[in-house]
Formats: structure tokens, sequence, C-alpha cells
């Protein structure tokens, strides 16, 4: 964030004010907007020390690093905000690699006539989140662009953090036999995102799931880290994407259960009076994670145990298939194929 | 919420499989229609083959208003959309399914063509109010249920004296096109499938009751169960309709009586028909020709009716000759039957309208069913080995 700290400066006017290009484009505007919204909000040592970067350390051992584009619509909805998203989505990128996440950047581009009010809001709660979370927001960026060539806010965020010593996660390494678990019900961001749209408003309670894992992730290594094979967390395309996407790169298959899987009645109603399958709504707020069968009691006793792991459940096993398919046994009884989403999710027509 | 969990019981519905297993007699076998792709999709959705006996098979049918749009009719939108004046409204099914060449609404839209996406006929009036200076064009389809919606926006387009909305009409109908199964010497020379009777859609029967299925029953001898899209609703229907085989019965029977009445919504049917008259004829793909199978505007509302306004065509466009959606919904091949399931048409890359909607048989079959194909090569392979 690039700091202007000159003479002549107005205060913000953050209740009825609106982004111009002025504040995009490098002078003394931006820097008071960048002093006035995001310090502010984000206030932290790096950050005061006003450079275009910052300097850390970090213990020992492998590292990883993690970016992701927060484009959501509508911006606020109920149980968070585009802000909060991309601070918990960013942290539990960092978290599924089973590493504590240290350190987080945030650029905006903010689309011309945007309240400086709404921005507040956003920068506050993002900065509430990362503190709350204990990774602060150490650097960022901020653009303006005209007016309709971005819808009202995008936010980037990217995150570091360090992997403990011993602890390999990856995508390819679930076996058969492994079991499934899930931390929580699904689909209530998704389901409380689409309750806020302009063309679908429909009366729910659900909130948002938007929370950060590390704490949880945290848990559940000390509890059975050799046994955890690989963590996940079904933000986009639901656990349906999730499942297929490991299957394909283990090259194993899957078989859930249905009748296992938490959801909660109003998410399930939503989903039905749109037309849409729950394991294909987004989450932000849970994951999965494959466990080797001997650790599976443990890590998820160790889930339940903790706030955000209550309705932690194990809701099927890792098989043996060429074809690498997602088989779910029915609450039917019946079988299916869990599949990947084609295109966008759409509500039904009829 | 008790209102899913009701028609959703596992326990219910095995018990109803079962009494299905007990009644179906192991000398014959049972071939039921399940007209309605919210059938097609429940079935598929909830594994419901696999409760029923290998003598009861349930046919997948036509009826989803995507799959059995003609592609004529999408080539004729295509075009118009791409007129400089025009928005078009259309729902997100339909952007994807192929016209004529490889085209479609959302390679236009790509090309520049002011496609916009709505979710009902309100959001395209709503866009027809904030922009008067567009022609706006809603690209209308659907069975008898989407129809009356269709008639209040044309209702509140007069009396707004919006002059710049109309429709693009594709409403279709759903007993001519049942009957036509049945019927029609064309259709039986593309080849016919034995059927004993049929599972009718339960929304549709909201709106036009029991009774317009009445005809067809007594004079085909064919049982009608009209029934619910939950799961338990569909295989309640499926005993229901053994029974009535077992009984020698033809009969119009009601399963889900909590909405459907044998009359229907009158006050919804007297809009529909203030507004719309019978199409002598109308192409349905897979079917072709089915009298008086669609619905049009009345000539005094042609002000609001696109195809006139705009003189549009609609090109004599034929189906890709390797997609085999024609014999698929018409109910004599299943979508493993066509060489191109699965290699080159899949949900991501549509060949055919029954791979785009997620009604259409080809896509629930690959969206949930593909893994029983797999367990059949397994089984051919054990028995030959
Ligand atoms: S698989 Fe594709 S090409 Fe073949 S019938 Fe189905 S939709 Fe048509």
């Amino acid at each position: 964030m690039n700091m202007m700290i000159k003479a002549y400066r107005r205060k913000l006017d953050v209740a009825n004010g609106r982004v111009d290009l002025s504040h995009g484009a490098g002078g003394r505007a931006m820097g008071q907007l960048i002093e006035g919204i995001f310090h502010k909000a984000f206030d932290n040592d790096w950050l005061r020390a006003g450079n275009d970067q910052s300097a850390f350390s970090v213990p020992g051992g492998r590292m990883v690093m993690t970016t992701d584009a927060y484009v959501v619509s509508p911006l606020f909805f109920p149980g968070g905000n585009i802000g909060t998203l991309a601070v918990h989505g960013t942290i539990n990128d960092i978290a599924m690699a089973g590493a504590v996440p240290l350190y987080l950047s945030a650029s905006f581009i903010i689309e011309e006539g945007f309240p400086f009010a709404d921005l507040e809001r956003i920068a506050q709660s993002m900065g509430a989140a990362s503190r709350e979370a204990g990774v602060p927001i150490i650097t960022g960026d901020t653009k303006v662009v005209e007016r309709c060539k971005a819808d009202g806010v995008f936010i980037s965020t990217a995150g570091v953090g360090m992997v403990p010593d011993g602890l390999d996660l990856r995508s390819d390494a679930a076996r058969p036999g492994d079991a499934v678990i899930i931390s929580g019900s699904i689909g209530d961001h998704g389901v409380a995102v689409m309750s806020k749209h302009e063309n679908l408003e429909f009366d729910t309670d659900i909130a948002s799931d938007s929370a950060a894992l590390h704490g949880l992730v945290a848990d559940m290594i000390a509890a059975g880290g050799a046994h955890i094979r690989l963590m996940r967390d079904p933000t986009r395309g639901g656990i349906a994407a999730t499942l297929n996407e490991i299957a394909s790169q283990s090259r194993v298959g899957f078989r859930i259960d249905e009748d296992k899987i938490p959801l909660k009645p109003e998410v399930a109603a939503a989903c039905e009076f749109l037309g849409l399958d729950p394991l294909n709504v987004a989450n932000e707020g849970k994951l999965v994670a494959v466990v080797a069968p001997e650790g599976a009691n443990a890590v998820l006793a160790t889930m339940r145990a903790h706030p955000l792991g209550s309705e932690a459940a194990l809701v099927g096993h890792v098989v043996a298939d060429d074809n690498c398919f997602v088989q779910m046994t029915t609450s039917f009884g019946g079988g299916r194929i869990v599949d990947w989403l084609s295109g966008e999710q759409l509500p039904r027509i009829c | 919420m008790k209102y899913i969990d009701e028609y959703r019981d596992g326990r219910l519905a095995k018990d109803i499989a079962r009494q299905i297993a007990a009644l179906a007699d192991p000398g014959r076998s049972y071939h039921f229609m399940e007209f309605c792709g919210g059938h097609t999709h429940a079935i598929s959705r909830y594994g419901l083959e696999d409760l029923l006996p290998a003598n009861v098979r349930m046919i997948h049918g036509p009826g989803c208003p995507v799959c059995v749009l003609p592609i004529g009719r999408i080539d004729a939108a295509i075009a118009l959309a791409m007129r400089p004046e025009i928005t078009l409204c259309t729902y997100g099914d339909l952007m994807r399914v192929p016209g004529s060449n490889g085209s479609s609404l959302l390679k236009a839209k790509a090309a520049g063509a002011d496609i916009r996406m709505v979710y009902s006929t309100l959001d395209a009036l709503r866009i027809a109010e904030a922009e008067l200076e567009r022609e706006v064009v809603f690209f209308a389809i659907g069975f008898e249920t989407t129809t009356p919606p269709t008639a209040l926006a044309l209702k509140a387009a007069i009396a707004k004296g919006l002059g710049n909305f109309s429709i693009f009409c594709n409403h279709v109908l759903t007993p001519a096109a049942i009957q036509n199964i049945l019927e029609s010497p064309d259709v039986r020379k593309l080849g016919t499938i034995k059927i004993d009777g049929f599972v009718g859609p339960a929304h549709v029967s909201t709106v036009i009751g029991t009774e317009p299925y009445e005809f067809f029953a007594g004079e085909f001898q064919k049982p009608v169960v009209v029934a619910g899209f939950e799961p338990l609703d569909v295989i309640q229907a499926i005993l229901m309709l053994v029974r009535q085989v077992n009984d020698g019965r033809h009969e119009v029977e009601n399963q889900y009586i909590r909405a459907v009445t044998a009359l229907g919504n009158e006050k919804a049917q007297a809009e529909v028909a203030n507004f719309f008259e019978l199409r002598e004829s109308f192409e349905w793909r897979g079917l072709g020709e089915v009298p008086y199978g669609a619905l049009r505007l009345r000539p005094q509302y042609v002000a609001y009716d696109a195809e006139k306004r705009f003189s549009m065509v609609t090109p004599a466009a034929k189906d890709n000759p390797a997609c085999a959606c024609g014999a698929i919904l018409r109910g004599v091949r299943r979508p493993t039957d066509c060489k191109l399931f699965g290699t080159v048409c899949t949900p991501d890359t549509p060949m055919g309208s029954c791979m785009v909607s997620s009604e259409g048989a080809c896509a629930a079959h690959w969206t949930y069913g593909r893994f029983r194909e797999r367990a059949r090569q397994v089984d051919v392979g054990r028995a030959v080995a």
C-alpha cells in the first residue's frame, strides 16, 4: 500500500462519499483512501511502516503460499461479506496443507462510484476477521477502475504459512479403505448468498458458514496428524467437486452415504425450491478430510470437540475404482453418481 | 422441511418397492414411460431403478421443454438476437443448447449479441421497462406450467403500454405429445416401444387437471398416473400403474391429490386461453410434427408476437446425424445406445439437447447413473469368464 503522508489532508467523508477515479491514481486522494479505510481497519506494525512490501521473519521448514480472487455478488450476505470471505478463504487454503497461516496480503479493484461506507464496512470486517484469526494483513494494493468495469469491488488475497515438521499432505494420497470426514453441514454459504441474489430473494435464516479453519486443523493434526492423508475446503462446486477432484488426483473412487451427510433442513428446503443439489453448493467454513482408517475415530472425536467441527461426520470411504467415480447410496437405498457440476448451477425452469 | 422429509422417507420407499416386487407378475414385463424430465431426474438422482424388480422398466419420455425444442427454433432465436436492436431474454439452460453448426446462444452472446439470462418472465418485463430504447424479446418455453406466467407477463405489458416487449412463443402441450407417441404414423415409422402406462407430470396437472388425459387413457387403453416429483411420489405412482396393469384397468389416477384436481386451475387456464391459441402443428425434437402440440399468441396480440413482429423464420435444420436424441426422446433407445454418449457428448460438451438440461435423459444418466454401465460390463465380463 503506497502511503502518502503529505499536507492538505481532508478527512474522507466515509458516510456519504464515493470512490472516484482519483482514488486509484496514485496521488493524494489514494493515500487518503488507503489511510482512512484500509490502514485503519487492518492496523499493524508492518502497514504502519508504510512500504510497498513488508519484510517478515518465518520459522525454518516448509512454507506454503496461496492466492485467490474474490468476486462474489451480492457483496454483503447473511454471515459475512466479500472481505471476510477473502480473509477466511485464503487462511483456509493455507490450513488445508496442514500449515499454520502467518501473513496475508490484500488487493482491491474498486469500481468508480463505490460508496466509502460500504468499503469501510468491508475493510473493518476484514480487519476483525484477520485479528480474530491471528493472521495480519501486512501489505496490499488498491486500483480504481471506471464505472461498469467491475462489480463494486473485487478483492485478491494472498497468504503464506508454515507446514509443521514431518507433515506432508498431498492430493494424491487417498487410499482405498480411508475414511471421509466432513466437518459440518453443507451448502450453508451458497444458500445464504443465493437468498440475497436480486432475482431470487427468498426467506431463510441461513447464514454463511464463512470461518477460518486453521484452529480446527491444528487440533486435528495434534490428534491424528500421521493418519490424515489430505484435507480440502469444499468451496465453489461444493463437496461434489471436492470429492471428484480428490478421486481423480488419487486415482480412487468414493462411496458415500447420503443419510450421513450433515445438511440443515432449511438448506435442503431452499435447494429443493431452487432445484439445486446441496452437494454442488458452496461452503466457506467446512473441510473434507480423508483419514487412514486407524486414525478416523480419533480425528472425528477431536473435530467434534472443536466449535467449528461439532457436527463433523464420517460420511463414507475411499474405494478402489479405475473410473474414479464418486458413488452415493441415496437416502432411498438406491445408488447414484455424484458428479461435477457442468457449467453454472442454475435454478430450474419448471 | 417436514414437507420434504415426508416424501423422501427411505423406509417407506423400500416398503413400496417390496409391494411392487410382490405384485409384479414374474411372467410378464412392465414398461412405463415417465413423460416428464422432472421424473427422469428424480428417478436417476435417487437411484429408484435399483429398487425396482428387473421386469419393471422405466422408459424416459420426451417431457423436458429444453430437450424437445427443435434446432430450427434455436437457430431462429440466435438470428434474432444478432440483430442490434434486440435484447433476447432467456433461461440459463437454453443458452447451451446446440443450434446448427455448433452454434448456441452462449456463443452468440460471446460474439456480441445482447442475450440476458433471466429467472422469470417478470425479469424480462423489468428489463423492457428499464430500457425502453431496446426491443426486449422473451424466449418463452415450457409446458402448461410455465404458460400462465407468460400470459400474466403479457397482460402486465399491455396494461403498462410497453411497446418494446414481445414473446417468442415455444410453449408446448403435454397430452398432445403423449398421444403422439402412441398414435402418430410418423413416430411409428421411426420405431416404437411397448408402453404399458404413463406417469403424468403433476405440475402440468396442477394447471390443466387430470381430465385432459381421460380421453387418451380410454382411447389407447393405457393407464395414466399423475404423480409429484419427490422420489416417493414416483415410486408410489409405479405401484399404482402395476396394480392397474394387473387388474386390466386403464384409468387416470391421481397420486398427487395434495395439489391436483380433475379440473385443475381454471383461472390460470382462462388467462392462458385469453392470450394463446393452438398451433395446428409444431415440430418437437424427436417426435416430428405434433398436431395441436403447441401454442401461439392469438392474432389480436400480434404486436407482442416476436415471430410476427420481427418476421422471424424457423429454418429447416437437421440434428447432428450421429445424435440419437430423437430416438431417446421417444423411448426407443437408451442414452448409452448413442455412439456419442460420454465420448464427444457430455454435459460439458453437449452435442444434443438431451445432454443439456439436467432433466434430459442423457444428462441424467451421465450425471447420476453412469456407474451402472460399469457394473453391467463387469457382470458380462464375469459371465463370459
Ligand atoms: S449422448 Fe448426446 S448426442 Fe447422443 S443422444 Fe444424447 S444428447 Fe444426443
